[in-house]
């Protein structure tokens, strides 16, 4: 049986060539995403803007200005609809009151209840959720804070295991795929609820996971070819390992995409961030944190360092690699 | 690298064979779990958002409980003075700035003043320490400060007590499964599963139940209660459903009988087959309700919930044998709720509602269904795509997989995790990540057929360098989870719990087992040429 190969035996692409173009491509991008993040803003979810989402279940598909004109009529503040899934299903977002607590929200929830009932006989609720402002302030808090700490954790593990080299290459190739998340999020106005920083985590996560794969063939070759200048070294190291770059994008977004398609509408944002998130992260592998290196001046030589720098690197003194594999 | 001895084996099979064996009650219907024994029920629990149910943070305000406080505090300096043979006479007690002040009349009486209060002002433990501070300033005025220490025991009792009281007026709805938990200082976490309407639940949770009968001034101009001016020694409530229209009502401070004493409320109907509150007192209740009300015949008394007149019935005959009944405009629903927070109590401080999120059951069937869906789906895909990239080998990362799925339930069901939406989520994601670190090693043995290594150390090889590459990917992955489980509420931890497990699970199923696999294969036809 013939196997597949995405990735045709030894590539030779010069990556490192092109990094220039990629850089600059890469800080329009990431000057757009946070442009547009600021600009328009991110669609926040209840969840941190606090308020109040009731998602209706109608027997036919909605018809939204009935809709909005029952909702209107409440005279419970500012609404705003959304088609959420399929066209049977609306997502209403309500303001909440600011005083009266728990009573206040419930006699909300109930007054739109009844008076969805009487114009669309059948209609259910089938979730609902009121977040009050300080709850939301704190889930900012907590989610900003678990993203930051994350890509922090991440960039020290990764300096001190190696040189600083890679622990900025990698913070920075980490941001990156953050603020193209988020930029995403602000062009596409989907929600942005407490899924999606579930979601950016695992993008960091992800991302974070790809460049360790790079950056330990970089480690191996550094090690393996003393003499070698570290543009060729680079794009050799990237070159090894782009099947399996290659290859591991391709499964995850099978996963996805069945996700995706199949998952059910409630996690269709979360799902459509992690694909997002899969190719900005692998992009930023291979053109963001390993070109950085070079630009970061990380050099062939420094062994003496790098032996002190952790437990692997002290093992790895033990002789490079010589096995009698003829290249 | 290649190299299992017996026991290497053994150590490796038997705990996937747990695993996947603990996977096993989660598919598995209810009554069939239910007559296992305890510790083999290691079933998945559902979250709220796949099981429908409520999610409820409730809050109390700490300003309310110190407020409380120092309203106690009053009625008690009032009354230790006012107390025993020597009176101290004093002026109004200003409870301005969060503390008590007033003037001793006498002051020749202030030491003596400072020497009643201190008593009711120490604190209940063995510390010693205050709950107030007395302090005499302009040698006349005496202030009494709580302590700050003081107030964090007070907010720390109110809220177990709070926590017990919502526990069995849950208990008493009769829902299945709930899950309490205090949160951080004043905050307590109520989960409910299946419960298709919360309302009457927050109903429930929102009432202090705080019941009390007050004797009605009859003295009282209704005008000028109705404008808030009541004469001395009373006060005015609000009674909304009061007779004469106005809806306020005059009524003495002096408490006749409290919730204190009740020991059974049950929800009945009166004579008019209307919605009524049947109440029982205990002795000392019974005896005082007694005798307040055989002095006062003929006169009307209030029944006053939260702060709130119900109904201010007339003393017909004195009501000797300790049982009473409450009317007000009651529904059978809402008579039966306040008999039920009757029974389990009143909250030492108001809570109120801060999150809440309801999932319908239907909601809930479907999103299991839909993840269910895209769970096999994305196992076929992968499979597939596994097998024609990789072939024998892409099997044996396929059979990893699937034990994997497993284990990660079985594990979760020992831990008694709970599976969420974004969880499935999480699972779907691992199956992607899973084969991760099959690619890199069946890429390296590639890698090292074509420098022209042979078969068995091109394998050896291709695990030996992998191995590391996967240990460091992993660790700042599950870096990466750690963060979300530490930081994340709801979903978020819900998805790393998952994402943690699977980061575990999937590093032994796809290195090691894989390798057992593949050694075993190799021992047994010792192949030339492999298809990689």
């Amino acid at each position: 049986m013939k196997l597949l190969k995405l990735v045709p035996d030894n590539t030779n692409i010069g990556f490192v060539k092109l990094r220039h173009w990629a850089f600059a491509l890469t800080a329009l991008l990431t000057v757009l995403a946070v442009g547009a993040t600021a600009y328009r803003g991110l669609n926040l979810g209840v969840d941190f803007v606090g308020g109040l989402m009731i998602e209706a279940r109608f027997q036919q598909p909605a018809q939204l200005d009935r809709v909005r004109t029952t909702i209107d009529r409440l005279g419970v503040g500012d609404g705003s609809l959304q088609q959420f899934g399929d066209p049977r299903t609306v997502q209403i977002r309500l303001p909440l009151p600011e005083e009266g607590g728990a009573g206040a929200a419930n006699a909300i929830v109930e007054k739109a209840r009844r008076a969805m009932t009487a114009e669309f006989p059948g209609v259910t609720f089938s979730r609902y959720d009121t977040v009050s402002g300080k709850v939301s302030g704190e889930l900012i808090q907590n989610g900003v804070l678990a993203v930051m700490l994350a890509v922090i954790g991440i960039a020290v593990f990764s300096w001190f295991r190696y040189e600083w080299q890679f622990g900025v290459s990698t913070f920075v190739a980490i941001m990156h795929d953050v603020l193209m998340t988020l930029g995403f999020f602000a062009v596409t106005q989907l929600e942005f609820d407490l899924n999606i920083v579930a979601a950016v985590l695992t993008i960091v996560g992800y991302s974070i996971n790809d460049k360790m794969v790079i950056d330990d063939r970089i480690r191996e070759n550094m090690r393996k070819y003393r003499k070698m200048d570290m543009k060729s070294l680079i794009d050799l190291s990237v070159n090894e390992t782009l099947p399996r770059t290659v290859m591991t994008s391709v499964t995850i977004m099978l996963a996805l995409g069945a996700l995706l398609l199949f998952g059910g509408h409630v996690l269709r944002g979360f799902t459509a961030a992690m694909m997002l998130g899969i190719v900005v992260g692998t992009y930023s592998s291979v053109y963001v944190s390993s070109s950085l290196l070079i630009t970061l001046g990380l050099k062939p030589q420094i062994e003496g360092k790098g032996s002190k720098s952790g437990l692997a690197a002290q093992a790895e003194r033990m002789g490079p690699r010589d096995d009698g594999a003829r290249p | 690298m290649l190299n299992f001895s017996r026991w290497a084996v053994a150590g490796i099979l038997l705990p996937l064979l747990i695993g996947v064996l603990c996977a096993i009650p989660s598919f598995l219907p209810d009554n069939v779990v239910s007559r296992l024994p305890q510790p083999l029920q290691t079933r998945v629990n559902l979250g709220l958002d796949l099981s429908g149910g409520s999610h409820l943070l409730l809050e109390a305000s700490t300003q309310d409980v110190a407020k409380q406080r120092l309203a106690n505090m009053e009625e008690q300096v009032r009354t230790e003075l006012r107390r025993g043979g020597e009176r101290i006479a004093i002026g109004d007690i200003s409870s301005r700035g969060g503390k008590l002040s007033f003037m001793v009349r006498n002051p020749a009486q202030v030491d003596a003043a400072v020497e009643r209060i201190r008593p009711l002002t120490q604190g209940a433990g063995l510390t010693g320490q205050r709950d107030f501070n007395v302090e005499v300033v302009n040698s006349s005025t005496i202030v009494v400060t709580p302590t700050s220490a003081g107030i964090d025991n007070a907010v720390k009792s109110a809220m177990e007590v709070a926590t017990e009281v919502i526990r069995k007026r849950i208990d008493e709805m009769g829902t299945r499964e709930p899950t309490i938990q205090q949160q951080g200082g004043n905050r307590i976490v109520v989960q409910v599963p299946g419960l298709q309407d919360p309302k009457a639940l927050k109903d429930l949770l929102g009432q202090t139940a705080k019941l009390e009968f007050k004797l009605v001034d009859t003295t009282a101009n209704p005008a000028e209660a109705a404008q808030g001016r009541a004469p001395v020694g009373s006060e005015v409530l609000p009674y909304p459903d009061n007779p004469s229209g106005i809806p306020a009502i005059a009524v003495k401070r002096q408490v006749m009988v409290s919730g204190e004493d009740l020991t059974d409320a049950t929800q009945g109907y009166d004579q008019n087959n209307q919605p009524i509150v049947n109440i029982r007192f205990n002795g000392s209740g019974g005896r005082k309700f007694g005798q307040v009300t055989s002095q006062n015949v003929n006169r009307p008394f209030a029944i006053i919930l939260d702060g709130k007149v119900l109904s201010a019935p007339n003393i017909n005959e004195p009501i000797l044998g300790g049982s009473a009944q409450i009317s007000g405009n009651f529904t059978v629903e809402s008579a039966n709720q306040l008999a039920i927070a009757l029974r389990s109590g009143k909250l030492p401080v108001a809570l109120t509602v801060v999150e809440e999120r309801t999932v319908g059951p239907q909601l809930g069937a479907d999103s299991i269904r839909a993840g269910l869906v895209a769970s096999i789906i994305a196992v076929v895909a992968v499979a597939a795509f596994m097998f024609v990239s990789y072939g024998r080998f892409g099997m044996y990362a396929n059979l990893a997989v699937a034990i994997n799925v497993l284990v990660i339930l079985g594990v979760m069901g020992i831990l008694g995790a709970t599976l969420t939406l974004p969880g499935i989520a999480g699972f779907v994601l691992t199956i992607g990540t899973a084969v991760d670190a099959n690619v890199l090693i069946y890429e390296r043995i590639r890698e090292e057929r074509r420098r022209g290594r042979g078969v068995v150390q091109a394998i050896q090889f291709g695990y030996k360098e992998a191995s590391r590459t996967i240990f460091e990917a992993n660790v700042t992955h599950a870096i990466a989870g750690g963060i979300m489980l530490a930081l994340g509420s709801g979903p978020v931890k819900g998805f790393a719990i998952v994402l943690l497990i699977g980061i575990a699970t999937s590093v032994f199923t796809a290195v090691t087992f894989t390798r057992l696999l593949v050694a075993r294969w190799l021992r047994t036809h010792r192949p030339t040429e492999i298809h990689i």
